[in-house]
């Protein structure tokens, strides 16, 4: 079901999730009100996502936010309690299954197979006989320069291998829809960047991909749509551009005067630097009248513009002003383990 | 493109290869050594039941003072001998082959076994050949006990009478009754050493797979119910090949050994289908017990549980095998019932009916209704596995197996 689409000025709150925006192409995936709750806890509470053919979409959120939960419900894995969900026009996901390939959170393969053999038996179970698994399989590892070690058990694999050869078992069906959890988690930043080449190339040729993540950089460079998911609701769910553009953007300017009747044109709120050799800087948000008024107003007014950038907010600063300090801090936190970890592997 | 049935048989054959060409498998196939003592230990439970065919005796038809003269030795001999067959005096001729198998068919609610017949002087011994053959040695003890008593007294030098032993191709129907409960009794206990012996396997199966964290991978592909099910056939495939074995084994050991397993009766359905029955109803019990112990293995979350489960886990099977083996003693009672409708119980109560009974309807509905549990089993434990272990973000304050266990109960109270 295609909804209008809709962008809503800033207001720097967010309570509940704006109507989900999606453009003419059909919907590889839509749901609606999922809720899970274990134990009585709320895992997800009426997340609504939509996700067209053909679109690389993230689900951005800190560790327990609803991320993981989200995805199995999607896939089949397990039942919401409330809500519905369709899958490529299913809403058995496990009829599709030969047309979806998933790279859980939790690599794992069987220790004591070889590659190709681990790559045809996930072909298997996704619909392709074994034989065809195997030539596939040989295939593909060739064509990402893995053929050396084809016929080694994934025990005698580096981590970083075995978790290639997890993201190769799920793509050798050549799926329509691919979803990743958390895929990047435990890559060196070469593979890193030989990940969102792969994803990006999925979405070329048509491959509806949806992922998820924790770092926000890769969900800014690799995007279109995005799902912001905190304390198991959805505060934000469409284009990333418009995710940004839910912040004005940032002003950092020099003036070699500090005052004069340009400052009219500046927010009130807006306090200067003054440095030493008598200039001021100024950091604010350009929230109304756009840049060329504030432009004519330091202009004509004789500022004195050392320097001036206008910058459109970041994906981080958007998530934080959707979210809340508390997720973003969250985040900001697991950012730094991930890199920590992306350190080691590398 | 595979469908369903095609997946399962994907994943049971993973299964069966990873087992078959572990080096663990080697130590399975060793395996049943234990439980072979630990079954003649627990023999004792077999003399009961035994029991339930009745004594065996010797039905006494000789004139008047020669059967006194065997009713009063065998008297004398109860309390040095008290194993000697017991006698009962029959108020009918047995001179001809047709009389002698009229008495032992009509005699089968005494216990008569074979019949004694002729003078104490030329004794003659009638029934079955293995009967009559086994039954020789005392027949002779017994007529020269008789022979002392009605001449002199003790004292005379013993002169052991030759017995005249008389086959009769009918066995008798205490020794036909007897002989397939027997048959029963073996069956039964095979089958629960073979079932002991590999449904635990499964216990531990699923924890594997959490533990290589590939149990997410095949529950996205195939719904939860069908990994259960693939798992099951894998290992009921691994057992079938551990049986092969071990009944080869056996086989070249009791040829070897010039024995043969003629002790025991033929079962009253015949012995081919009985050994499909055996094989079916192995392969039910299996797959019950299996179910069971994958929905039990799959909720625990590491292998320190598991083994903490094994121990209730053989104990309740023991129970189970009690159960049946009871019934085996109590032919057409509600506990014989009770024993084929609970399932877990049930293919080892019918296998013992195959035994003892020719009708195979029941057999029908029995397989159908054990399947039916299988199913159920397989698809609750599915649920629960999706409701309880599928399951991600923060956990509750109860831990491990406990955790667990509360888990399982209210997922199953909300279904």
């Amino acid at each position: 079901m295609q909804q209008a689409m809709t962008q809503e000025p800033f207001s720097g709150e967010f309570t509940a999730a704006p109507q989900i925006a999606t453009d003419s192409r059909p919907l590889a995936i839509e749901a609606k009100g999922l809720v899970k709750r274990f134990d009585g806890t709320l895992a997800v509470d009426g997340v609504d996502i939509a996700v067209p053919e053909g679109s690389i979409f993230g689900i951005l959120g800190p560790n327990g936010a609803g991320k993981t939960t989200t995805l199995r419900m999607l896939l089949g894995i397990i039942d919401p309690d409330e809500g519905t969900r369709s899958v490529l026009g299913s809403d058995d996901p496990h009829r599709l299954a030969n047309r979806i390939g998933y790279l859980p959170e939790e690599r794992g393969l069987y220790p004591a197979m070889k590659a190709v053999d681990a790559i045809a038996f996930v072909g298997a179970l996704r619909g392709l006989s074994v034989k065809e698994g195997r030539k596939r399989g040989l295939e593909i590892l060739e064509a990402h320069g893995f053929g050396h070690i084809a016929q080694r058990q994934i025990r005698a694999m580096s981590k970083g291998q075995a978790q290639t050869v997890q993201l190769l078992a799920t793509l050798v069906h050549d799926p329509a829809l691919v979803v990743l959890d958390e895929p990047f988690s435990g890559l060196d930043a070469i593979s890193q960047g030989k990940l969102e080449r792969t994803i990006r190339g999925l979405a070329e040729k048509g491959t509806t991909v949806i992922f998820s993540t924790h770092v926000l950089a890769h969900a800014e460079r690799l995007c279109e749509r995005i799902a912001i998911i905190a304390g198991g609701k959805v505060p934000f769910h469409g284009l990333v551009s418009t995710a940004r553009d839910r912040l004005p953007p940032q002003v950092h300017l020099e003036t070699r005067e500090r005052d004069g009747p340009w400052r009219t044109a500046l927010p009130a709120h807006a306090e200067p630097q003054i440095k030493a050799t008598g200039g001021a800087l100024w950091n604010f948000s350009l929230e109304d009248g756009g840049v060329e008024p504030l432009l004519t107003a330091l202009v004509e007014g004789k500022a004195g513009i050392q320097a001036l950038s206008i910058e459109r907010a970041g994906l981080h600063d958007a998530f934080v002003a959707i979210a809340g300090e508390a997720a973003a801090k969250q985040l900001d936190e697991e950012t730094g383990l991930a890199a920590m970890n992306t350190a080691e592997a590398s | 493109m595979k469908g369903r049935m095609g997946k399962i048989l994907t994943i049971a054959r993973r299964d069966f290869r990873a087992i078959l060409f572990s080096r663990s498998f080697l130590f399975f196939i060793l395996g049943p050594l234990f439980p072979v003592v630990v079954a003649s230990m627990a023999g004792g439970i077999g003399a009961s039941v035994q029991g339930a065919a009745g004594p065996a005796r010797i039905g006494v038809a000789m004139a008047d003072t020669d059967t006194a003269m065997v009713t009063e030795a065998r008297a004398a001999l109860n309390q040095p001998l008290p194993r000697l067959p017991g006698t009962i005096v029959l108020d009918r001729p047995a001179n001809s082959p047709q009389e002698v198998s009229a008495i032992l068919k009509d005699g089968a609610g005494q216990g008569v076994a074979a019949v004694l017949s002729g003078t104490l002087d030329d004794p003659v011994l009638s029934g079955p050949q293995p009967r009559i053959a086994a039954w020789s040695g005392d027949v002779s003890l017994l007529v020269e006990e008789a022979r002392r008593i009605s001449a002199t007294g003790p004292g005379q030098a013993r002169q052991w009478p030759e017995i005249g032993l008389r086959p009769v191709a009918q066995p008798s129907q205490v020794d036909q009754t007897g002989g397939r409960i027997r048959t029963a009794q073996a069956a039964q206990t095979l089958l629960f050493i073979l079932t002991m012996l590999l449904a635990g396997m499964v216990l531990s199966n699923l924890v594997e797979e959490k533990a290589n964290k590939i149990i997410e991978v095949l529950a996205a592909a195939v719904p939860m119910d069908s990994v259960f099910f693939g798992k099951l056939l894998a290992m009921l495939g691994v057992s079938f090949v551990g049986i092969s074995i071990w009944g080869g084994v056996a086989a070249l050991v009791i040829v070897a050994g010039g024995a043969s397993v003629a002790f025991l009766s033929a079962p009253a359905v015949g012995w081919p289908l009985f050994m499909a029955l055996g094989a079916i109803y192995f392969a039910c019990a299996y797959l019950l017990l299996g179910s069971l112990f994958l929905t039990i293995g799959g909720l625990a979350a590491t292998v320190r549980e598991v083994q903490t489960l094994s121990m209730p886990v053989t104990m309740a099977q023991l129970l189970v095998f009690f159960l049946a083996s009871y019934s085996l003693g109590q032919q057409g009672q509600p506990v014989e019932l009770a024993a084929a409708l609970f399932p877990f119980s049930s293919p080892f109560a019918m296998l013992a009916r195959a035994a003892t009974d020719g009708a195979l309807w029941p057999h029908l509905l029995a397989i159908g209704w054990q399947a039916l549990w299988v199913v159920i089993i397989v698809r609750t434990g599915a649920t629960l596995f999706r409701r309880t272990v599928m399951k991600s973000g923060p956990r509750g304050t109860k831990r491990g197996l406990f955790r667990m266990l509360h888990q399982s109960t209210r997922s199953f109270r909300q279904a």
